[in-house]
């Protein structure tokens, strides 16, 4: 199907698309790399009277380290996440999932941050940037804030952006000590949406496990972190006994439906299955 | 309303009147007539409509004409004009690579984009990259065929 007409305007910089987003009654959506509104027009799904295109505002493009971390901007592109150098040695673990994300021409114009504020639940970077504990710098109508990644996915498609906000970039703290990270998902094609992930970042502390984040996506209608196996893997030696126990714990954590591609069992048998390989990995770098 | 688009087009530069609405791919066949690029999916999942847009292979269905604003795009139809891809066509056709040949065109940009990357693929990193393309007659076996020994006797040259 074709979109049904809408205007289009480009803006040069953050203030003038909040102006055209203030003078639009509500009725704009902002376009980057397009790569889930166009579809979403394409099917009908959405009918907005005014697409202002960010993809070309400076203040949002490019990846920079500073004293507060790796800074990624939210118009950065998937490829540029598998290719930046400065993502490979600061946030590997972004670099490692991004290459699970569709396609290699989708990666090339679908953008970080568009694919953030989507928050489709099957998607690998909400996993990681809340596994990383990011924090992202957000521009609106009231001013600049910042959201941690923890409380910006709130439900299936929907994040604590307000009306008229824009993602400016997205802040990745500085590696803790020792910390140690790993990402895998299990889909049937490569590219195609898993039928479970997770991202791990486990740090020591004294020789046992002192902080852990565990988040599945594909599993729930946000990313989903799993307190329970966190929980039972602090504190402790990180051997089979541990992780054992962390991937029993999974059952205590995600409650998956049951949906046409697979059974909620078996979806959740996978998850355990999938932490256990994570943990094992993470297991083999533990100094 | 319409608006005015400029951009290079296989290397030519063409000034035209768009809907915002119009996809990069609807512009391309119905405006310029160029229609090597075919439409399939409309929604970034068949790879068919494959173009280079400064260089990268993007979906034309997900890229509104608009903003290709200054960009230089090349087509299915500039890959054959400029002869790079001469050899990959003719092992596609030496090997059956096509029948139907809908999405040969989106084929064709996605094992170009590899080959240039330069190293010589394996047949599982063939199918990575073709993991976006969508071929519903050959079963990829001789795609990835042409495109292994397009990969071969490029390393050799």
């Amino acid at each position: 199907m074709k979109a049904p007409p809408f205007a289009y305007r480009l803006a040069e910089d953050l203030p003038q698309a909040l102006d055209l987003y203030a003078r639009s009654a509500g009725d704009a959506v902002y376009l980057a790399g397009g790569h889930s509104i166009v579809p979403s027009l394409s099917l009908r799904l959405q009918a907005p009277a005014l697409l202002i295109d960010i993809s070309r505002i400076a203040a949002l493009a490019g990846v920079s380290l500073g004293p507060e971390g790796l800074r990624i901007g939210a118009t950065t592109p998937h490829a540029v996440l598998l290719e930046d150098p400065l993502v490979a040695t600061h946030a590997p673990l972004l670099a490692e999932a991004a290459r699970h994300v569709a396609h290699p021409a989708i990666r090339n114009r679908a953008t970080f941050g568009g694919n953030l504020v989507l928050a489709d639940p099957a998607s690998e970077f909400p996993a990681v940037v809340r596994a990383l504990r990011a924090e992202l710098e957000v521009e609106g109508p009231e001013g600049a804030r910042q959201i941690a990644a923890e409380d910006f996915f709130l439900d299936l498609y929907t994040t604590a952006l307000q009306p008229g906000e824009i993602l400016r970039a997205v802040l990745i703290p500085p590696p803790a000590p020792g910390q140690l990270v790993a990402f895998a998902e299990l889909a049937r094609r490569q590219g195609d949406f898993a039928m479970v992930g997770a991202a791990v970042r486990l740090v020591p502390k004294a020789g046992v496990i002192g902080t852990a984040d565990i988040v599945f996506h594909s599993v729930g209608l946000t990313p989903m972190r799993a307190v329970a196996a966190e929980a039972a893997l602090i504190g402790q030696a990180l051997d089979a006994a541990t992780i054992a126990a962390a991937c029993a714990a999974v059952a205590q954590d995600l409650q998956p439906g049951d949906d046409p591609v697979l059974p909620a069992a078996t979806r959740l048998h996978l998850a355990g299955v999938l932490l256990g390989r994570l943990l094992r990995r993470v297991q083999g770098e533990w100094a | 309303m319409k608006q005015a688009l400029e951009l290079q087009v296989n290397g030519e530069a063409v000034a035209l009147m768009v809907e915002p609405r119009q996809t990069l791919a609807d512009v391309l066949r119905d405006s310029l007539r160029l229609t090597g690029t075919h439409l399939g999916c409309e929604m970034g999942v068949c790879g068919a409509c494959l173009v280079l847009l400064d260089g990268k292979p993007v979906h034309g269905c997900l890229t509104l004409a608009v903003q290709a604003q200054g960009c230089a795009v090349t087509t299915v139809e500039g890959l054959d004009a400029s002869g790079e891809i001469a050899d990959l066509q003719a092992e596609f056709h030496a090997r059956n690579a096509l029948q139907c040949g809908y999405c040969t065109p989106g084929m064709l940009m996605t094992a170009q984009a590899l080959l240039k990357r330069g190293a010589v693929p394996d047949r599982a990193e063939i199918r990575e990259a073709l993991s976006g393309n969508f071929c519903r007659c050959t079963g990829y076996e001789a795609i990835v065929d042409a495109i292994a020994a397009t990969a071969a006797k490029r390393g050799a040259a």
